[in-house]
């Protein structure tokens, strides 16, 4: 029927999707690594009614025309990877990077992703793994008797045995890093996974080749703003009335148009 | 029946596209860098009706070029661009231009915003080789520190064509971007600068809009009256004529 509606829905709709987008932000204000989404809009294509610029006679030109715009669409919700805060933990298995990368982390499927959520553990076999339970990858074991464990700026995890004085090294803690980390495809669970847009994983050692460097004893918190999600929130809800108005405004004009003619 | 039944009919059809418009605008308060659409009722004479031959037309007239809030992110990759001027993006037909600065890097380093569209650097597109941190300066220059190497050794990679336009001369195109009336590229120009770290919001003023919403509804109306009117005289007309 009258287009205005159909323009109106698609505002409500872009709305919608920033909310849920702001919610899931505002949920995840406390998950260790969590890097917050934003809603990116873009306005639909215009339809050429009238040409601008035709002619109105052999020598003049029509100033303007009419094109009409057909409403907005949520064109993606992007991660933004800003540094969250640093946090200490105490915790010999808890590692934050500082700067760029990505902990890699091999899944039950045998494909690899990638977290920056550094709060490990390890499991019965003495493996590293992620809070999920995936094994980092290349994998680490810290032998069971290991007295402490130590992991360097550089990701050099080192143990100290019984009866030793000088600690060894059980292995390194690998980084990944992308060309464009926003266009990797979040899995849920702090997890990311390599899609077309985001290029092909450098893997490198900490502190090398602009990746960052891994602090032990720190977990990195959500980078989620709550004051500006707050803002983001009131600016949604007021941007979704409006359209809202604007779809019982056209209501109206057709309800009048039908109860007078 | 009277001529102005039709004068009438035509006006409301033609609100409802002024509806269609500000609902676009409305709906679009919330895109990044967007500008929005500007029109008018123009008064289109009809030769040789005996009175009143003037029907009305709806017409966009062009962009509002006025400033949209600027919203900080803290982002290394979104600008904004302060006061006058826009940023040069790759376009069907060569070269449009934008407010919109959420940029990005697609998987090869090319940098697009957040529509996608490819920001023209230096002679053509901009691509960022792979690097330990990038910034954007005020002028739109691009320096990075290269991976493997020590945040002494900073190159710069190419620049954002930033230029400013004659607002007299802009139009809309079907993607939404803006061109020049003529044709024309426009040209660099260095005294456009940006703002690192923030974008700017829609320019749409939704109080003003939904102001003109409510007009447009009221003259509805009026249009609809008109023609109730004219259905009632003519009814009144026919009953005259009535031998009974």
């Amino acid at each position: 029927m009258q287009e205005s509606l159909w323009i109106a829905k698609t505002g409500l709709d872009a709305q919608q999707t920033r909310m849920a987008t702001i919610s899931n932000n505002l949920a995840n204000v406390s998950t260790a690594g969590y890097k917050r989404g934003r809603a990116v809009f873009e306005d639909l294509l215009y339809q050429n009614l009238r040409q601008v610029g035709a002619q109105t006679s052999q020598d003049t030109e029509s100033p303007s025309g009419l094109l009409q715009g057909t409403g907005v669409r949520v064109v993606a919700t992007e991660k933004l990877f800003t540094q969250g805060n640093l946090e200490t933990t105490e915790n010999a298995l808890d590692v934050a990077i500082e700067g760029k990368g990505f902990i890699q982390v091999l899944m039950p499927d045998g494909t690899i992703s990638y977290t920056r959520d550094g709060s490990m553990a390890l499991d019965s076999d003495g493996q590293l793994v992620t809070s999920n339970g995936y094994p980092v990858e290349p994998s680490i074991t810290i032998p069971q008797d290991a007295q402490t464990i130590t992991i360097g700026t550089d990701g050099i995890v080192s143990v100290l045995a019984p009866g030793d004085t000088t600690p060894s090294q059980v292995g390194t803690l690998q980084l990944a890093d992308f060309v464009n980390p926003a266009g990797l495809q979040a899995i849920g669970k702090n997890l990311y996974l390599e899609s077309g847009s985001s290029g092909n994983p450098q893997t490198g050692n900490p502190g090398l080749n602009g990746l960052g460097s891994i602090m032990q004893g720190y977990v990195e918190s959500s980078n989620v703003n709550v004051v500006e999600e707050l803002v983001s929130m009131i600016e949604t809800q007021r941007a979704y009335e409006m359209n809202s108005k604007a779809i019982s405004t056209t209501d109206q004009m057709l309800q009048y148009i039908s109860n007078n003619l | 029946m009277g001529n102005y039944l039709y004068t009438s009919m035509v006006s409301a059809s033609q609100i409802m596209r002024g509806m269609a418009d500000v609902t676009h605008n409305l709906a679009n308060a919330s895109t990044t860098g967007f500008r929005a659409d500007l029109s008018m009722f123009k008064s289109l004479v009809v030769p040789g009706a005996v009175n009143g031959g003037d029907l009305p037309l709806f017409e966009r007239t062009g962009v509002d070029t006025s400033f949209g809030a600027l919203q900080n992110t803290g982002s290394d990759l979104d600008v904004a661009v302060s006061g006058e001027g826009w940023i040069a993006v790759v376009a069907e037909g060569g070269e449009a231009y934008t407010r919109r600065g959420d940029l990005r890097l697609d998987a090869l380093g090319q940098l697009t915003n957040g529509a996608g569209q490819a920001i023209v650097g230096d002679g053509g597109p901009l691509a960022i080789p792979p690097h330990a941190k990038m910034e954007i300066a005020a002028d739109g220059t691009i320096s990075i520190q290269p991976l493997g190497q020590g945040p002494d050794t900073v190159a710069v990679v190419g620049r954002i064509k930033l230029v400013s336009l004659d607002a007299d001369k802009l139009y809309k195109g079907e993607d939404g971007l803006l061109r020049l009336r003529d044709g024309a590229g426009a040209q660099e120009d260095a005294n456009v600068s940006l703002i690192s770290g923030a974008l700017e919001a829609s320019n749409v003023n939704t109080i003003s809009t939904m102001v003109k919403m409510i007009e447009l509804q009221r003259s509805y109306e009026t249009q609809i009256k008109m023609m109730k009117t004219a259905a009632d005289n003519d009814r009144a007309s026919a009953a005259l004529m009535k031998m009974n």
